[in-house]
């Protein structure tokens, strides 16, 4: 028997930040409104369930943030992160939007609160969820739920119907049987490919195989592939993701913002043969977090392990795993798996090039090294007061580049350069637009409920017509 | 060390709620955690009191069930709240009570009853239980006031003795000194804290108790509950005045201020506990601690027996019936007095001494203690 496959106005796949504002934004359009998202209920919503905040231009300060954060700057702050790797024109209009979507956001059930302890460097640009990413995520499933957006659970979408830009149906996977859903408009709001190791390695070889994968192992690519694959144009750097050193224990997906360690900057990093292979000291820590994931990723093994001494144990955010400790360096890197001659000598080697200098952890401080190779260039102290420590440390990949090219309507760009007839993207799928690389703390927040907001009015738009 | 499962458990818990924080605006507890790297069990037990068990946190959690993690607050620091108050039980030897909660009370409740109904009839004709007595002083026929006033004063005295003597260990367990009397600033918030419920709402998103859609009223409940209670015993305490100091003796007219209030009160002690119940049912499952159910339900039962044999008694006071019910109402409060000091009654007293103890130390700034 032939099943009629359903037919709505506007299908999204995905179920994350940006695949919820396109959903409540096509149905408050007056679309009907199908949402596919492939994890189970309580893993919904890929990545956002792991942010906390978002970074949204506003004019003066609120309850929650503390001062003004203009569109000027927050393009600066964009243009620094990126190195100028972004689109200029899809960054502004995106920033100009997010004004509007902060209150807009909040229309839509979610709250706020003042900015986290440990994070008062951005009480002023970034509005923090009240709860986390995972209670922002249920106000807009709340929201949308009584909009009537029909939400899917466990049903992945494996195929898509795209012929010549034009989409015309999906085939998603539920309870071991495959459906066939007709939509006038989709939304692709699917996340990257982070998760799947198989492709990272297409990039990495097995060095992938080593990487820890800090959200949602449902981010598999499937529909960034499918759509590249059907003539959808890329953009972003496809080898490229973002990574940082996060305790090497952390399970293989999903350990989010706990698995974080904060304290390169407080003493040394080895490799696996205690030698050590960067500057911990280079600059403030926000600005050095994103570039040991890849520092470490070009390691032997990839792993490398911070060691501290007891005067630095409490001058950073506590994390899940605790520190390896001993009273001597030989017993710490017996416990570490290293040699442990070599481990001594390196401390010692790294406390005789130590000058002497007023530590200061908040400033570029002036205590440094001399004649060692590589130096750290500040908050250097000898490593000498037991107990030691030491956090064993890993590549931690957050996200990926590689995204599809879309225009200020969220519309996907084809290979030819023509606009698609009725396919839209938001979120990290798309993010590579204004991210082509680096990071600032709540910009992929800001590109979802940005983008996600105007790709689905625009669905809205276009199936009616 | 930890001693018990639950506390080691909470230490697991709060070491992965102190690396993540996403929760900091939604009550109180996440805070007070905050101003530690480790904890003890001084540390863990004030954090278990501090929660009110509101349920956002689990909601908002992206580590809670089934998450390899198994981030479980509320379920948790229920358990290590149960623990704490067995800990604290004085005398000491009476805290296996807390074991087996639901039927020490019940027993104790029995008991109670059917020593008032046997000491009715005994001290008079068995006729007179069942006689019609109305008028000033109808009660006191059955029992005499003088003896209401020895068994209820010595119940209610003892009940007090017992808890402070649980405040002051509970307060040294959580690392205060006995002179560590606060000032009247903390003492006021932590009042108006208990007053508002102030942490019962989720950081202002409201509870979740069912799930993360149903809207949850057990603040209100708690509210009828516990100012229900409060009338109620304010009609009792009027009545006394009226009754040594202005020589009227009970029962009362309805339009007297002993019946207003304990009928209001005694109103609000019967949706409170029943809506409260009713919560408890739906409850996700997970996050109850399901071995200590009785003695929750134990105590919502004690307040609705209250209230619910006290309206019972007030309408049917000029009927044969009176005798028993009297004997009845009196039998289960007596009761929930001799049982405050071993029952869910506690977590009251407990919560005001954490709230106490988080307004005190927010006034000089929550300092991170190294």
């Amino acid at each position: 028997m032939q099943v009629v496959p359903k037919t709505y106005d506007v299908l999204v796949i995905g179920g994350g930040n940006a695949a919820l504002c396109a959903a409540i934004s096509a149905q408050r359009e007056g679309a009907s409104v199908l949402v596919l998202e492939a994890a189970s209920e309580f893993f919904r919503g890929g990545n956002t369930r792991h942010t906390r905040n978002m970074r949204c231009a506003h004019d003066s300060a609120t309850a929650t943030l503390t001062g003004p954060y203009s569109e000027e700057e927050l393009w600066e702050d964009l243009l620094r992160v990126t190195g100028g790797a972004t689109d200029e024109a899809l960054a502004k209009h995106m920033i100009h939007e997010s004004k509007e979507v902060l209150v807009w956001i909040a229309e839509q059930g979610v709250r706020f609160q003042p900015s986290l302890g440990g994070t008062l460097s951005l009480g002023r640009t970034n509005s923090f969820f009240l709860g986390g990413g995972r209670a922002m995520l249920n106000a807009l499933y709340r929201t949308a739920a009584a909009l009537g957006v029909e939400v899917k659970y466990d049903a992945e979408v494996i195929g898509l119907d795209i012929r010549d830009g034009t989409f015309h149906a999906a085939t998603y996977r539920q309870d071991g049987a495959q459906h066939v859903v007709r939509a006038s408009a989709v939304v692709a709001a699917a996340g990257g490919f982070e998760s799947n190791i198989e492709w990272m390695k297409t990039y990495w070889g097995d060095v992938a195989e080593n990487f820890l994968i800090r959200g949602t192992a449902n981010n598999q690519g499937t529909i960034l592939r499918l759509l590249l694959d059907k003539g959808v144009q890329e953009v972003g750097d496809p080898t490229q993701c973002h990574a940082v050193a996060i305790d090497a224990r952390a399970p293989k997906y999903d350990g989010g913002i706990v698995t974080r360690l904060d304290c390169v900057v407080f003493g040394i990093v080895v490799n696996k043969y205690a030698q050590r292979f960067y500057d911990e000291g280079e600059d403030v820590w926000p600005k050095r977090y994103a570039i040991w994931g890849r520092l470490v990723a070009m390691q032997p093994d990839q792993i490398a392990y911070i060691v501290f001494d007891s005067r630095s144990l409490s001058m950073f955010m506590p994390s899940v795993y605790p520190p390896f400790k001993a009273d001597t360096l030989p017993v710490l890197a017996q416990q570490l798996g290293l040699d442990p001659d070599a481990l001594a000598s390196t401390v010692r080697a790294f406390n005789t090039s130590v000058r002497p200098g007023t530590f200061d952890h908040t400033i570029l401080d002036d205590c440094h090294t001399e004649d060692l190779t590589p130096p750290k260039s500040h908050w250097a102290r000898v490593i000498d007061a037991p107990p030691y420590y030491a956090y064993p440390v890993r590549p931690g990949i957050t996200f990926t580049y590689l995204g599809t090219r879309v225009n200020k309507q969220a519309r996907m760009i084809m290979n030819n350069g023509q606009p698609s007839a009725n396919m839209f993207a938001a979120g990290e799928i798309m993010a590579g637009n204004v991210l082509g690389k680096g990071y600032a703390a709540g910009i992929g927040m800001t590109i979802g409920s940005v983008f996600g907001r105007i790709a689905g009015g625009e669905a809205a738009r276009n199936a009616r017509n | 060390m930890l001693a018990t499962e639950a506390l080691k458990e909470a230490d697991r818990i709060m070491t992965i709620c102190n690396a993540c924080r996403y929760c900091e605006g939604v009550c109180a507890v996440f805070p007070a955690m905050e101003t530690r790297r480790s904890f003890t069990a001084g540390d863990l037990n004030y954090l278990a009191n501090l929660c009110h068990s509101c349920g956002a946190c689990y909601f908002d959690c992206q580590f809670s069930p089934p998450h390899q993690f198994n981030v479980n607050v509320p379920r948790t620091f229920a358990q290590v709240r149960a623990g704490s108050y067995k800990s604290y039980a004085w005398p000491r030897s009476l805290a296996p009570i807390f074991d087996r909660n639901g039927l020490w009370i019940s027993l104790l409740t029995a008991a109670s009853v059917a020593a008032y109904i046997l000491g009715f009839i005994a001290w008079h004709q068995p006729d007179a239980l069942f006689g019609i007595h109305t008028g000033p002083g109808a009660f006191y026929r059955l029992m005499p006031h003088n003896t209401m006033v020895v068994l209820f004063g010595a119940a209610f005295l003892y009940a007090i003795v017992a808890m402070t003597m649980g405040f002051r260990l509970f307060w040294k367990d959580i690392g205060e000194a006995k002179e560590s009397l606060p000032e009247p600033k903390s003492l006021w918030q932590a009042l108006k804290d208990v007053g508002t419920l102030r942490y019962l709402d989720g950081g202002g998103d409201g509870c979740r108790n069912e799930n993360d859609i149903a809207p949850d009223n057990r603040k209100l409940y708690h509210h009828l509950t516990f100012y229900g209670f409060l009338l109620c015993f304010a009609s009792t305490s009027v009545a006394t005045v009226y009754h040594y100091v202005v020589g009227r003796h009970a029962p009362y007219a309805w339009y007297d201020l002993p019946v207003i209030l304990g009928t209001l009160g005694g109103i609000g002690l019967v949706i409170g506990p029943i809506g409260l119940l009713i919560a408890k049912t739906k409850r996700d499952p997970l996050m109850q601690d399901k071995p200590r159910l009785d003695m929750d339900i134990a105590f919502i039962a004690m307040l609705l027996l209250t209230s619910v044999t006290g309206l019972l008694l007030l309408v049917l006071r000029e009927t044969p019936a009176m005798g028993l019910m009297l004997a009845i109402h009196l039998g289960v409060v007596f009761s929930l007095f001799i049982t405050m000091p071993y029952s869910k009654f506690v977590h009251g007293l407990y919560r005001f001494g954490a709230l106490l103890r988080y307004a005190k130390d927010t006034q000089s700034g929550l300092k991170v203690i190294e």
